[in-house]
């Protein structure tokens, strides 16, 4: 169980003060001129040893990334770019980092985009979250006040934040689309390569990291790679927000280590299962893209990238969807296609078709008004999607409805024959 | 995806203009990104028009695109390709977006979408017979622990109840809408694990 001292947000309820002073008073801010002296490429080195894996989802190595960024660049700025386009079902700690520890973030920009060489960072906020963004507005502005930010700070190193906003589209959370819709076109993601590191924002070079990634960034530094890099297991280490929503006692946010056993976190923070362990049905470990994991599976489960890599699924954002046996796991799963459905961006043909497809398959299974041999059929559909588009949304979409289909196919045979006996009534 | 268009020609207002209030910050707004890259500025700036104007018009679009030198099926594009733009007119006290993926599904937001039908409109973007309300269903609002929930406007009410519902939907009827609290309506006061009242 991770200790409070250990914790890097430590006001992410909002309970404390959440001005700049009150920021200060927890420890943002500190020495930031002392960690910045220290020079890029111990900044990046230091990232690289702590072993932080991005939060956005699919985990790739921050300092690894940054350490992406031409050093020496030609007359191009360098950009950083921050992805608040938190979106995925299941997934909302973004949302309080931007509300109730803003600094946190504030502080992570500048540090990262001293370390990349960019004197610019663009902080991209899904167009919902508006009272989010304007406690984010209203944090920079103090820190420009306060000459954490501009062109003349305390730290030396010169840095502008824009605060850029969406309009609702899910896949602006791709990087590539979300550079396109900050350049003020349709969220359609690029091809890769040229990967943004080279050819970003503007077609300059540009780094695009998660807001949770940037905003542990300075206590790390602050305090040690080591120190970072002793909680949680190999592989797996640091802190992390959990999100637990659905068929619990309490739904809540939690910052804990990664690793801890998916029953002790339940157990601990959101309350139990509602209506008991006995009750539970099955998890979507990660955000709505994850298959889901039936509940025999969950129970040894460590919440870590591999623990739930063992379990055919993936760890995504940390977002957990509960559900327990009053839940219709077809009409669940549905749910998610038609969110695809609506959030694919049209571009790639197998997603704009194939999201579609699976949705109207889907909702005939709710029924129970379809073939067995359709069964078949929608799993051939999904893997027709899955890698065979740009980005990868139509796996996303694709996974869900695969982990349906590994679980649950019982179930969905068992509609089917009822359906089919009481047909002619 | 979804196919959206503008709303029909006997709906849609021959002129646009931004208020000198939101032209002087519409400036500000475009200065803050690079020369030669005023585009970037076309969310922020149509976003502000619905504010404005409540929803997206033809005239607006053509007015956002000479303001930025785009040409105008650049950003009809935008404002059909984001969902979150209006392309018709809703209800003036009210507009409510009830999340509908799956966790607010589970716990509960279907009930929701019945209080809104019932009180409403059985069909969403349509307002009701006064013109003051209008719902619809939208996709994950990034608020799953306090679900289920809904937004109104600039405001998000979570951890819902369908009577809860029904008196917030009562009150913005009214006219009454701000006197409501925003946020977790059980007591709760934000995303932390919470034991109930007393």
């Amino acid at each position: 169980m991770l200790a409070d001292r250990d914790r890097i947000f430590t006001n992410i309820y909002g309970f404390k003060d959440k001005s700049l002073k009150g920021a200060m008073a927890r420890g943002c801010w500190d020495e930031t001129k002392a960690i910045l002296s220290k020079g890029p490429e111990w900044i990046i080195n230091e990232i690289k040893a702590s072993g932080l894996r991005g939060r956005g989802g699919a985990g790739f190595p921050t300092g690894m990334k940054w350490s992406f960024m031409p050093k020496k660049s030609d007359d191009r700025p360098n950009y950083l770019v921050v992805n608040a386009d938190e979106s995925e079902p299941g997934t909302c700690k973004d949302r309080d980092i931007l509300r109730h520890d803003p600094h946190t973030l504030i502080e992570g920009c500048v540090i990262a985009s001293f370390a990349m060489g960019a004197h610019v960072a663009f902080i991209y906020v899904r167009g919902e979250f508006i009272r989010e963004r304007e406690a984010l507005q209203f944090a920079i502005d103090e820190c420009y006040a306060a000459r954490f930010l501009g062109k003349n700070t305390i730290h030396g190193h010169m840095c502008d934040i824009v605060v850029h906003h969406g309009a609702g589209a899910y896949i602006c959370g791709e990087e590539t689309a979300l550079l396109e819709s900050l350049e003020g076109k349709k969220g359609q993601p690029r091809l890769k390569p040229p990967f943004p590191a080279n050819i970003g924002l503007y077609g300059c070079p540009t780094t695009v990291n998660n807001v949770e990634s940037i905003a542990v960034a300075p206590t790390i530094l602050r305090r040690g790679a080591v120190w970072f890099s002793s909680i949680g297991r190999p592989n797996n280490v640091g802190t992390k927000l959990f999100m637990i929503s659905g068929h619990v006692n309490r739904p809540c946010l939690i910052e804990e280590e990664l690793g801890i056993s998916f029953p002790e976190l339940i157990e601990r923070y959101a309350g139990g299962i509602r209506g008991g362990w006995d009750n539970l049905l099955a998890v979507i470990p990660g955000g709505a893209s994850c298959p889901l994991v039936r509940a025999d599976d969950m129970m040894d489960t460590l919440m870590d990238f591999d623990g739930l890599r063992q379990v055919n699924s993936s760890f995504g954002t940390g977002g957990l969807i509960i559900m327990d046996k009053s839940t219709d796991i077809i009409k669940a799963i549905w749910r998610i296609s038609v969110f695809f459905k609506h959030e694919s961006c049209g571009q790639c043909t197998p997603c704009r078709e194939g999201t579609g497809w699976m949705m109207r398959i889907l909702a005939r299974m709710v029924e129970g008004c379809a073939q067995k041999q359709e069964i078949d059929l929608l799993f051939e559909v999904s893997k027709q999607i899955e890698g065979h588009t740009i980005c990868a949304l139509g796996d996303a979409a694709a996974w869900p409805v695969q982990g349906l289909i590994r679980n649950f196919r019982y179930d969905i045979e068992k509609r089917i024959d009822t359906y089919t006996r009481h047909a002619d009534k | 995806m979804s196919v959206r268009r503008l709303a029909d020609e006997t709906l849609q207002p021959k002129k646009f203009f931004f208020s000198s209030r939101n032209l002087v910050w519409a400036e500000k707004t475009i200065a803050q990104y690079p020369k030669n890259r005023e585009q970037s500025a076309v969310i922020p700036l149509l976003m502000r028009v619905q504010e404005q104007e409540g929803w997206i018009t033809r005239a607006s679009i053509e007015y956002v695109a000479t303001m930025l030198s785009m040409s105008y099926i650049r950003v009809l594009e935008i404002a059909t390709f984001y969902t979150q733009f209006h392309l018709r007119p809703l209800g003036t006290r009210a507009h409510i977006q009830v999340c509908g993926t799956t966790p607010c599904m589970l716990r509960g937001a279907e009930e929701l979408k019945k209080v809104c039908k019932k009180r409403i409109n059985g069909e969403p973007l349509i307002t009701n017979a006064e013109g003051t309300l209008s719902w619809e269903e939208v996709e994950c609002l990034g608020a799953c622990v306090n679900a289920p929930m809904v937004m109104i406007f600039k405001d998000t009410y979570e951890d819902l109840t369908p009577s809860r519902l029904e008196e917030i939907i009562v009150l913005f009827e009214e006219g009454l809408g701000e006197s409501v609290p925003v946020g977790p309506q059980n007591g709760r006061f934000s995303s932390e694990p919470w034991m109930g009242e007393g």
